[in-house]
């Protein structure tokens, strides 16, 4: 099933009940699908047709959803975007996917416009509110007021492209994975059945929806018909909490962040939770100590923890009574999928025995956009019966009864705030600061972030400082990227064959660390 | 000179105090950039959650009080004239 036809599908069953709740606003199924199909048909007027790619990048809102369903009903094939992108990033994705058309709101319409000079082709720009960065722009008004966009007969199936989602790979640039309708449609139709999700679910996520687990957020919602609640950050986790008890929310999907942050509030009244029925863990492993504490402080809640990547969505989670005897385990596939841990020839490992975690199902993606060979380096044929698995890169082992545990990540990519940080991407900006000679980025524990990253930085200018490196960082970096910790060496840790290691620079910081991280 | 009392101007230095920890450490010494008080810093990304630590963690140490969980809210803290506000209240109790 395509995915706009689940919108499509509560309006009709369910029209009047609560969809979306942002801010002070409430949106009603009818009127979401309602407001979603004329945003299509502007879309459409303006040239977008199926197949096109479009950009949405956006604060979470409900602009934001209704923008997400509008590609959907015209056609077209979404590009969501996180929303502290920088012009750099939107114009390597102007470039890289050639989209028709961009979404966006006024706060980021100057990213926007000194993107869009780095992409020669016409690009459509949709905004929320007039700026002046972009007079040319189309608005939200004058859009909300073409005439719905019903059915229509493109040719349109399930097999189509519904979303790119640009992930960062561990070397070069960032990769888009290709999800199809059908595989959105198999993944959080999956999550629904675990979670066991109804029309009486209140989610609350202050996920990105640009984030492949804030978007399950709300297809999930939509195809239960669940209310969910958007909050645009985590910043204010009191007011959070507040909203989730005043909203009488039900779900609640957590990183391992949010729970650093959770547990250590002092005096945190967990009646503010008391309508809670489930909390989801995802995005990376949460620490077995945290999940005890969470468990003990949530304990009316269901704990799920659950494990994916962008290429598949969701592959495993932990049934939630399997949490007292396997707590550290992420669990079994999800419904529907399968997920198992092999050798290096691809067959199944022993048990208890470190391997890859191998994916295959209806929700793994079709490939990455327009990069053969990493797609085929990471969809590969069945040793035997020749179909495609995913080969995740991480390792894990299952026990005798086939649970599976996360061990660690093949490459170096680092996992801060739930989010990737390829080292190489932040190398690339450190390089390119005048007075930088050279520059190795790891990721060393932190006990909020997971991972922080930190940067070992060999001067060429004795005069730079760690502020002028941070403010170098920030302008050219989202903010997720920025490192947090900067040390200036005097040499890089090399291997004795004089290759850079960041395993090394790695044991370097546990060896000096100080009180300060 | 004569018309400004006590208060003013320790009003005048706890937001000097505010607005220069701001700078340093959300804008990275950057102080070129529009920043008006009543400017919000989360929707104009100039913190995130591990920001508005940081800035609690300062505000308890400079100002000598305990934040308290619950007063870690938007209406307390997401701009320099509203964290102006909550410091003052707080310091009169």
């Amino acid at each position: 099933m395509r995915l706009e036809d689940h919108l499509r599908a509560r309006a009709a069953d369910a029209g009047r009940k609560t969809a979306l709740v942002c801010g002070d606003r409430r949106i009603s199924y009818g009127e979401f699908n309602h407001s979603a199909e004329r945003l299509a048909a502007a879309l459409a007027a303006a040239g977008v047709h199926r197949g096109d790619r479009v950009l949405v990048f956006m604060d979470n809102g409900p602009e934001a959803a209704l923008s997400i369903f509008a590609v959907w009903i015209s056609g077209a094939v979404l590009v969501p975007v996180n929303p502290s992108a920088k012009a750099g990033r939107i114009a390597f994705l102007l470039n890289h996917c050639r989209p028709t058309a961009i979404v966006t709101q006024s706060r980021l319409a100057p990213v926007v416009a000194d993107a869009a000079q780095q992409f020669p082709a016409p690009l459509h720009v949709l905004l929320t509110e007039p700026h002046p960065a972009l007079p040319n722009a189309a608005l939200f008004a004058s859009a909300l007021l073409a005439e719905p966009m019903s059915t229509i007969d493109d040719g349109r199936q399930e097999d189509d492209l519904a979303t790119i989602l640009y992930t960062s790979g561990s070397t070069g640039d960032p990769k888009g994975v290709m999800m199809a309708h059908a595989n959105l449609d198999a993944a959080a139709s999956s999550i629904v059945s675990y979670l066991e999700n109804t029309t009486d679910d209140i989610i609350l996520s202050v996920l990105p929806l640009s984030f492949g687990y804030g978007l399950t957020q709300l297809l999930t919602a939509v195809f239960s018909g669940a209310t969910l609640i958007l909050e645009k950050s985590f910043a204010f986790p009191y007011a959070v909490f507040e909203r989730l008890r005043d909203e009488h929310a039900t779900g609640f999907p957590l990183v391992p962040s949010m729970v650093a942050m959770m547990l250590q509030m002092k005096d945190l009244d967990p009646a503010l939770f008391a309508s809670l029925r489930y909390v989801t863990s995802a995005a990376a492993p949460l620490p077995v100590d945290h999940i005890r504490r969470l468990k003990d402080f949530l304990p009316g809640a269901r704990l799920y923890s659950m494990y994916g990547q962008t290429e598949c969505i969701r592959a495993t989670y932990l049934p939630f009574e399997q949490l007292e005897t396997r707590p550290g385990s992420a669990g079994i596939a999800i419904p529907g999928m399968r997920a198992i841990v092999v050798d290096e020839a691809g067959k199944p490992a022993e048990s208890d025995t470190v391997g890859e975690l191998v994916v295959s199902g209806p929700n793994v993606m079709r490939g990455y956009w327009e990069a053969p060979e990493a797609t085929a380096m990471a969809l590969r044929p069945h040793p035997e019966t020749g179909a495609l698995r995913l080969h995740t890169g991480d390792l894990f082992t299952a026990d005798a009864d086939g649970f599976l545990t996360f061990i660690a990540r093949r490459d170096d990519i680092i996992k801060s705030r739930g989010e990737k940080v390829p080292p190489k991407e932040v190398e690339t900006v450190l390089h390119a600061l005048p007075g930088v000679a050279e520059a190795l980025v790891a990721g060393v524990p932190d006990p909020v972030l997971g991972q922080a990253i930190k940067a070992f930085v060999v001067l060429a200018d004795a005069n730079l400082t760690e502020r002028d490196v941070l403010r170098h960082c920030a302008r050219h970096l989202e903010d997720y990227m920025v490192p947090k910790v900067i040390e200036f060496v005097t040499a890089l840790p090399k291997t004795d064959s004089g290759k850079l290691s960041r395993r090394l620079a790695t044991e370097m910081h546990s060896t000096r660390k100080g009180p300060d991280v | 000179m004569m018309g400004n009392t006590g208060t003013e101007i320790m009003a005048d230095d706890t937001k000097t105090a505010i607005r220069a920890f701001i700078i340093e450490n959300f804008l990275f010494g950057d102080d070129n950039q529009p920043l008006p008080d009543d400017m919000s810093l989360i929707d104009n990304d100039l913190v995130d959650s591990t920001g508005i630590l940081e800035l609690v963690g300062y505000i308890e140490k400079e100002f000598g009080f305990k934040v308290e969980d619950r007063e870690i809210v938007p209406a307390n803290l997401d701009s320099i004239a509203r964290i102006l506000a909550y410091v003052d209240s707080k310091r009169a109790k």
